[in-house]
């Protein structure tokens, strides 16, 4: 009986915290969604928020900016890993601790320092991109503030901090391809591209699928870029699904209508993996 | 075939030089404006060399917030969470691991089913449980406690146990070695490379993290205050020094730029597993 027990004595520390931080709080946000938080004291109605999050325009903004930064990013970001990776992994390419730095340097630094830096660097006046530009005979544009371009600057910077942690894994998954498959495709005469066709990609198939789940369901959390280079602006030009939750739930307080923000954020994320899983994950 | 190869790689590097370079320009340029007065960094062009003004800048961001003190709330926070979250992972990683008990297939599911759903959906009664029902907000444990029970580290130290010999904790056990004993004598100090890995990766989040420290501290109380919420602060300000700033993005990133030079495999390692299935 004693034996029994000791699993759970193990177990128990954890499980405490995850009941407490995680289980619980996944069930009460979705009884959230359904309470009038504005009122006091927080009363049952289940049509308010979600009645609501159907007409909201900035909601909608909101959900067209995420879905617009997720259809460009995500995708161009997973290219340019898996690029980075085969080229880290080739015997061609020299100096590869170096490179391997470059690119992976990224993944240490804090989402607000890089956040201060990208916003210098895209200053419209002084910023070292509109200053490159100049030289070209070109610009200057008004990265932060016009809709497109502070649109894009989100989407080249959250480049920049996740393409080296996705090549980081997908580099993991290169390597687990067996290397005489590529000399016995050698041998028969298949070229660079037709091998990375061939092999390399059904082969890194399972860690691309696990990527872009990751990705997806990150993107749709976007916070910390716009909220710190853009304010979600001009106007509501990058306001997320993240700093419209953030401005609904800890600036508005209103907890209710913000969790159902959070769940249509937690929808579209199991959504988008299933989608993921039928159309990539089946051998 | 020699020749092919030769220009094959020739163009590789074409291509991934300047690639390499772009990449680390924001890096060096962070560096940059930390070394320069206000007046160069907002100059045309870039500058791209350093200056002298590091010190300066450093006095100027602690006038602006107490840095030097955020800076070691974030160590002690860090260092909280790491070793609690590295504790507390690993023994719930050992049970599933090494026992099979009544729920433990379902409760191992449940643990890694929450890795596919959204922080947003917890972040809310996770304030509401902090700020409202403990009241502990501006303090540590707020920081520390929401955020401990990490799936990410069950599943690595679950995968690390899996991987030791079985019949070396069955002689232990033969040997009449409490289960406890057999935890942290044995098996623990066997997946120390695993423990580092993890270790690493969480004091890196925790170190980094913004959006649930912005909103259980506040800039004005700088008892729990961390760096990154601190340096947020800033950002928004109109009269405020750019060079401090970037000063405080430099100390908190170079430190971990030279332990990533150093540690690199422990941090690729620990990156990697979670996409590494077995």
């Amino acid at each position: 009986m004693r034996r029994n027990l000791t699993p759970y004595t193990f177990l128990l520390p954890y499980l405490i915290v995850f009941g407490l931080f995680w289980a619980w709080p996944i069930l009460y946000s979705f009884y959230l969604s359904f309470l009038d938080t504005r009122s006091f004291p927080w009363a049952w109605n289940p049509g308010v928020n979600w009645g609501r999050i159907l007409q909201d325009a900035t909601f909608q903004d909101a959900l067209r900016n995420t879905f617009l930064i997720l259809v460009i990013q995500v995708p161009l970001m997973l290219a340019l890993a898996t690029g980075l990776a085969v080229a880290l992994n080739s015997q061609l390419l020299k100096l590869r601790p170096l490179f391997r730095f470059a690119f992976f340097a990224p993944v240490v630094v804090g989402a607000v320092a890089y956040s201060a830096v990208f916003r210098l660097i895209f200053n419209t006046d002084f910023g070292a991109v509109n200053s490159g530009l100049r030289a070209l005979g070109l610009g200057p544009v008004d990265w932060l503030y016009a809709p497109a371009p502070a649109m894009s600057v989100i989407i080249l910077v959250v480049t920049w901090r996740w393409t080296g942690y996705n090549a980081i894994i997908i580099l993991a998954g290169l390597q687990s391809i067996p290397k005489d498959i590529y000399e016995a495709a050698a041998i028969d005469g298949a070229t660079p591209w037709q091998q990375f066709v061939r092999i390399t990609l059904p082969g890194i198939r399972p860690v691309l699928l696990f990527c872009f789940v990751l990705s997806i369901i990150g993107t749709l959390q976007l916070f910390t870029e716009p909220f710190l280079i853009t304010n979600s602006g001009p106007g509501t030009a990058t306001m997320t699904l993240g700093t419209y939750l953030y401005q609904q739930g800890f600036r508005s307080f209103n907890f209710g209508y913000a969790s159902s923000i959070a769940y249509t954020v937690a929808l579209l994320a199991g959504v988008f993996s299933l989608i993921q899983l039928r159309f990539f994950g089946r051998d | 075939m020699r020749r092919q190869q030769f220009v094959r790689s020739i163009w590789l590097h074409l291509v991934m030089v300047p690639l390499a370079l772009l990449w680390l320009a924001p890096l060096w340029l962070m560096f940059v404006f930390s070394t320069l007065p206000e007046r160069d960094i907002f100059s045309t062009p870039t500058p791209l060399l350093p200056g002298g003004d590091f010190f300066t800048n450093l006095q100027n961001l602690n006038a602006d917030t107490n840095f030097s003190r955020t800076l070691l709330n974030s160590v002690v926070i860090s260092l909280i969470y790491t070793v609690l979250s590295v504790l507390l992972t690993s023994l719930a990683g050992y049970a599933f691991a090494r026992f099979r008990f009544w729920g433990s297939t379902t409760l191992f599911t449940v643990v890694i089913a929450t890795l596919t759903i959204p922080y947003f959906v917890v972040v809310i009664p996770q304030y509401i449980l902090i700020a409202r029902e403990f009241k502990i907000t501006n303090t540590y444990w707020a920081v520390v406690l929401p955020s401990l029970a990490n799936s990410l580290g069950v599943f690595y130290m679950r995968q690390s146990f899996l991987s030791l010999p079985s019949s070396l904790l069955e002689a232990a056990r033969i040997d009449g070695a409490g289960e406890w004993r057999i935890f942290f004598q044995i098996a623990l100090p066997l997946v120390r490379p695993a423990m580092a890995a993890l270790s690493l990766i969480l004091f890196l989040t925790a170190w980094n993290d913004y959006l649930w420290p912005l909103l259980v501290l506040s800039p004005d109380n700088k008892a729990a205050l961390t760096a990154p919420v601190a340096l947020g602060s800033l950002i928004g300000l109109t009269r405020v020094s750019w060079g401090g700033i970037m000063v405080g993005a430099v100390l908190m990133t170079v430190p971990f730029l030279i332990l990533f030079v150093f540690l690199q495999r422990q941090f690729i390692a620990g990156i990697a597993a979670g996409g590494v299935k077995d």
